[in-house]
Parts: structure tokens; C-alpha cells; sequence
């Protein structure tokens, strides 16, 4: 293995420190108390990833928590990478939820600002718009705090805690939002803070990626954190045109979206593209992993990892 | 400013079901400013309740008065003589306003007309936008005079989330502007893009009211 001191002895801080080519997946929790549907999503997933991100409580619907996911996924023999966002908790909250998820035994952090209250998944359900939002910390911040607590032993008011909280830290990047030119100056402050890997918006404009992310590593950033560029793996030419047109961050291409419309076979196409995407992503120096994610469809999974060559993974325990 | 909204009618007139006459107060200052609580809306607002009260069975007498500043007793003292003559008071001052004239006149009950809703100027005709959240700790010199507490949906302090539209707008409402997509603007157009890249710590919001009700006492200005 490495000589490296590992940070938090992850099993995806192990494979990144190998030199390996990392992947990880989304599973995203149930909207109910039932730890089966967890269990079932960690089956099918089992030994293909080498982190499984928990979504906490993502587009603003009450989900099961994060940490109690991640520990259910644990105990199924997928590590997770538990998401923490600023929006529903300060930074007491936060902290205290960080102790506790590190003596369940989760060794990953992923620190995001979090979707705000007003846009309950996308208005699909009603979510809770009249939520008061918290933002005590913003997601930078968040990371410096997480990064303290591990490498100081203390706690963002300087309390010292009895001993330090081993996470490998990640945050997000949204390279083609604009302000596009301030986006990779953005990355740099999180890895400023102390992110150790970073996962993307999904991309699907490999040639605009390519060109962000040049910048990136040109400014040395790739090195100081491992970027994983994110897949959402297309299931219809629709999805994409909402995605395109919706989620901030997300350009696709338009013949992209033609080449879906015209395929007899959506799905198999679909997975033909994430497989393409999967390798143009990894044909660009410096990219150290891809995040997969196929949201609420992680059976489709399986087929597109072996495809692409990325299974089985790599032994680093 | 200080800006706010009307209540809804039906919420006034629940709210003042069972009384008989009462008066109708507004505010010349910030409230006017923003076309709500001044003597103008004092005047519309008056007859529209008579017929939703009317219409709710429960006719009432509505007397007007517009102070010139219901936050400071030296005005609020003008309805010294008139309270006492209704049964209750409906003001459509900011809430400052309304716990003023509910201190003054504590026998009587004192109702909001307003929603008050935030520091504010008038950025056009007929449109008012957030500018300040009072936070006890500016940060507008390191903003570039752009205020992401009060202007940011997440009240960022490193940047833009990813939620910036296309077109430099916020998710959270297509008519709103990523105030940090403003702030990297103005910071650009300086030359200074390094102040942005310091990296701001958590914020102490100690000075505003998550660290209690705010007090100011000065000294030099008691009696």
C-alpha cells in the first residue's frame, strides 16, 4: 500500500492514496422510517463503489437522516460518505452530529450549503417551504470546522473535544455556473478550508469540463484534492431537457439530448452515454474518480460499472 | 427602510371581529415610503375593511389618524385623547410601531395591519428589495458594498452556491439576482477578485437578535 498518513483511513481515501481511479454512488434515503429500502439499495451496490453518498435531506424533503443511513449502509458493508448540509442545522448541531456520526464508525464528510427550503423537490411534493432556514455556517466554513475538529481537536469555539474526529473531507464544485470564472477560484477556497475530495454538478458537456478543469489542475488543485467528476446516468431525452433547463449547473449538449430522442432503446442508450462519459472523464489527466449516481434507479448500476470497466475494485484494505 | 405588506382583508377582519369602532393608525415614515402604511393607504384601506367587515356581518366604525412617526412617543402622544373613545386600534406601521401604540395605550388592544417583512430601499417604481438583515456584524467592506446576509437566499459568506441560474439569477426566485454573482461583478470590474479569495470564517451572530433582544445603551447620551 501507501506510506501516506491517512487522514481517516477511508476506504476511499485508501483507494485515492493507492492511486487507484475512485468511485463513488448516491443512495439516497427513504421518505420513511424502514431501514429495508436502505438495505436493498446496499445490496445491489455492494463491492462496486469505494464510498456510497447519503443524501441529507436533498431538494429539501424529510428524508431519513443521513447519519442513520450511513450507519445502516455501514453495517451492509458499504462505506458511506455521509452528505451534512447548512441549511437545517447551526453550528452546535452540527458538531455534536459529527461526534456521533464518527462514533458510529462513518469516516467520510461531504459538505454542501444545502437546497434551499423554498424549492421542495423541485415542487413535485410540498416539502416544507415555511421551514425557517439556519445557514449559521456556509459550506466552506463548515469544512474548516470539519478540518479542525480532525487535525486540531477542537471545536469551532475553540473548546477542545476529548479527541480528534477522523473524516476525510469532500465538498462539491459547480464548475459551469456562473459566475463561471469565479467557480474554480470557489473550489480553491474549499480546499483552502481543507477539503480532501471533491465531487461535482453532473457533467454532460465533457469539452466545457475539460476546459474548467484544466484550469483547475493548472492552479494545482487537482493534486491538493481528488475531483471526482459526477454522472447522473440519463434515463430519457426528457430528463435531460429538464435538467438542462432546471438545475442550475447542468449543461447538456444538444445532440445529447437527439441522440436520446432518437434511441430506440432509451435506457440502454442511457447507459451507453454514462459509460462514454465515465470514459471521457477519466481520459482527462488529473481526474482521480467519477461519482455515478442514477437517482432512484440504482439497480441500472451494476451493468454500467462493469461496462465501464471500473469492477471489480481495487483491494486497499 | 423598513418595509412591509398588508395582511390579507379576511385576516383583518378575523381579527377584528367583535369590535364596534376602532381606529386606523398609520405611519408617515418608512411605511409610506413603501406605500403601505401611509396616510394614502390609511385612506384606501379604510373603506375596503367597512365593506369586508359589513359584508362579514359585523359593521364597524372606523376612525383614521396617519402620525408622523409611530416609533417615537413624542408623536405616538397625539392619540392620547382618541384611544380611549375605541375599543381597538388596527396599525399599519411596521412592528416597531405597533408595540409602541400597544405600550402607550395598554388597556386597549392594539392589532398589526402589517406584515412587516424587511430592511429595504426602492430599487423602481413599485418595486422594493431587501438590503439589509441587521446582523450586528457588517460585512459590506469586504462585500463590495453588496450585502449577501440580507441578499443571499442562504446568506453565503464565500461565494455563490450552485444554485446561480444561466442568466445570474437565484434558484430561489427567477426575479432575484445571485447577489454573488453582483458581488464578483463589482469586484472584477475593480481589479480586487483576491478579496474574494480570503477565506471568511463563521460569522459571530452574537450582535443581532440570536444573541438576545439588542440594547444599545450610550452613556454620553442618558440624562
Amino acid at each position: 500500500m501507501t506510506t501516506t498518513t491517512l487522514k481517516a483511513n477511508s476506504r476511499l481515501e485508501r483507494v485515492l492514496a493507492g492511486g487507484h481511479f475512485a468511485l463513488t454512488v448516491e443512495v439516497g434515503p427513504p421518505r420513511g422510517a424502514n431501514a429495508e429500502p436502505v438495505r436493498k439499495k446496499a445490496a445491489i451496490l455492494k463491492g462496486l463503489a469505494d464510498g456510497y453518498n447519503v443524501t441529507d435531506n436533498q431538494t429539501a424533503v424529510v428524508r431519513m437522516s443521513s447519519i442513520a443511513a450511513a450507519k445502516l449502509l455501514l453495517e451492509a458493508g458499504c462505506e458511506p460518505i455521509m452528505q451534512m448540509t447548512c441549511r437545517d442545522r447551526n453550528r452546535i448541531a452540527m458538531q455534536s452530529d459529527l461526534l456521533g456520526a464518527a462514533a458510529l464508525g462513518l469516516r467520510n464528510c461531504l459538505c454542501l450549503s444545502g437546497d434551499h427550503q423554498g424549492q421542495g423537490a423541485s415542487g413535485k411534493l410540498k416539502g416544507h417551504p415555511g421551514a425557517k432556514n439556519v445557514f449559521d455556517v456556509d459550506s466552506i466554513q463548515l469544512v474548516a470546522i470539519v478540518k479542525r475538529m480532525r487535525d486540531e481537536g477542537l471545536q469551532e469555539g475553540g473548546d477542545a473535544l476529548t479527541e480528534p474526529v477522523p473524516f476525510f473531507i469532500g465538498a462539491v464544485w459547480t464548475p459551469l455556473s456562473p459566475p463561471e470564472d469565479f467557480r474554480v477560484l470557489r473550489l480553491a477556497k474549499k480546499i483552502e478550508a481543507g477539503a480532501d475530495f471533491i465531487q461535482t454538478q453532473a457533467i454532460y458537456d465533457v469539452e466545457r469540463f475539460a476546459a474548467a478543469f484544466a484550469k483547475a489542475r493548472d492552479m494545482g488543485l487537482a493534486e491538493r484534492a481528488a475531483i471526482l467528476p459526477g454522472i447522473i446516468v440519463p434515463a430519457s431525452a426528457g430528463m435531460l431537457k429538464y435538467m438542462n433547463k432546471n438545475v442550475p449547473g447542468v449543461e447538456v449538449p444538444e445532440a445529447l439530448i437527439k441522440r436520446m430522442e432518437q434511441a430506440k432503446d432509451p435506457k440502454a442508450e442511457g447507459a451507453r452515454i454514462a459509460v462514454e462519459l465515465i470514459e471521457a472523464m477519466r481520459a482527462i489527466p488529473g481526474v482521480k474518480g467519477v461519482h455515478l449516481q442514477a437517482i432512484e434507479a440504482e439497480e441500472r448500476l451494476p451493468e454500467i460499472i462493469k461496462a465501464a470497466g471500473l469492477s471489480p475494485r481495487p483491494e486497499v484494505d | 427602510m423598513i418595509i412591509g405588506e398588508w395582511k390579507p382583508i379576511p385576516e383583518l377582519v378575523e381579527m377584528l371581529r367583535g369590535h364596534k369602532k376602532i381606529l386606523l393608525v398609520g405611519c408617515a415614515t418608512c411605511v409610506a415610503e413603501c406605500a403601505a402604511g401611509g396616510e394614502r393607504e390609511v385612506e384606501t384601506l379604510a373603506p375596503l375593511l367597512r365593506i369586508a367587515l359589513e359584508t362579514d356581518g359585523n359593521p364597524i366604525e372606523i376612525q383614521t389618524q396617519t402620525l408622523e412617526r409611530q416609533c417615537e412617543w413624542e408623536f405616538v402622544e397625539a392619540l392620547d385623547a382618541q384611544v380611549p373613545t375605541v375599543d381597538a386600534v388596527l396599525s399599519i406601521a411596521c412592528g416597531i410601531g405597533v408595540q409602541a401604540l400597544a405600550e402607550r395605550f395598554a388597556e386597549t388592544p392594539v392589532y398589526p395591519g402589517l406584515n412587516t417583512t424587511a430592511l429595504a430601499m426602492r430599487e423602481e417604481a413599485g418595486l422594493w428589495t431587501s438590503r439589509c438583515a441587521a446582523c450586528g456584524d457588517c460585512v459590506l467592506g469586504v462585500t463590495f458594498g453588496l450585502c449577501p446576509v440580507a441578499r443571499c437566499a442562504k446568506s453565503l459568506f464565500n461565494g455563490p452556491c450552485g444554485g446561480t441560474r444561466k442568466d445570474g439569477k437565484c434558484e430561489v426566485d427567477e426575479n432575484t439576482d445571485c447577489i454573488w454573482c453582483k458581488i464578483y461583478e463589482r469586484a472584477k470590474a475593480r481589479g480586487a477578485i483576491d478579496a474574494l479569495l480570503q477565506i471568511r470564517k463563521a460569522k459571530n451572530w452574537g450582535n443581532s437578535r440570536h444573541g438576545g433582544p439588542k440594547r444599545i445603551l450610550r452613556e454620553d447620551l442618558r440624562p
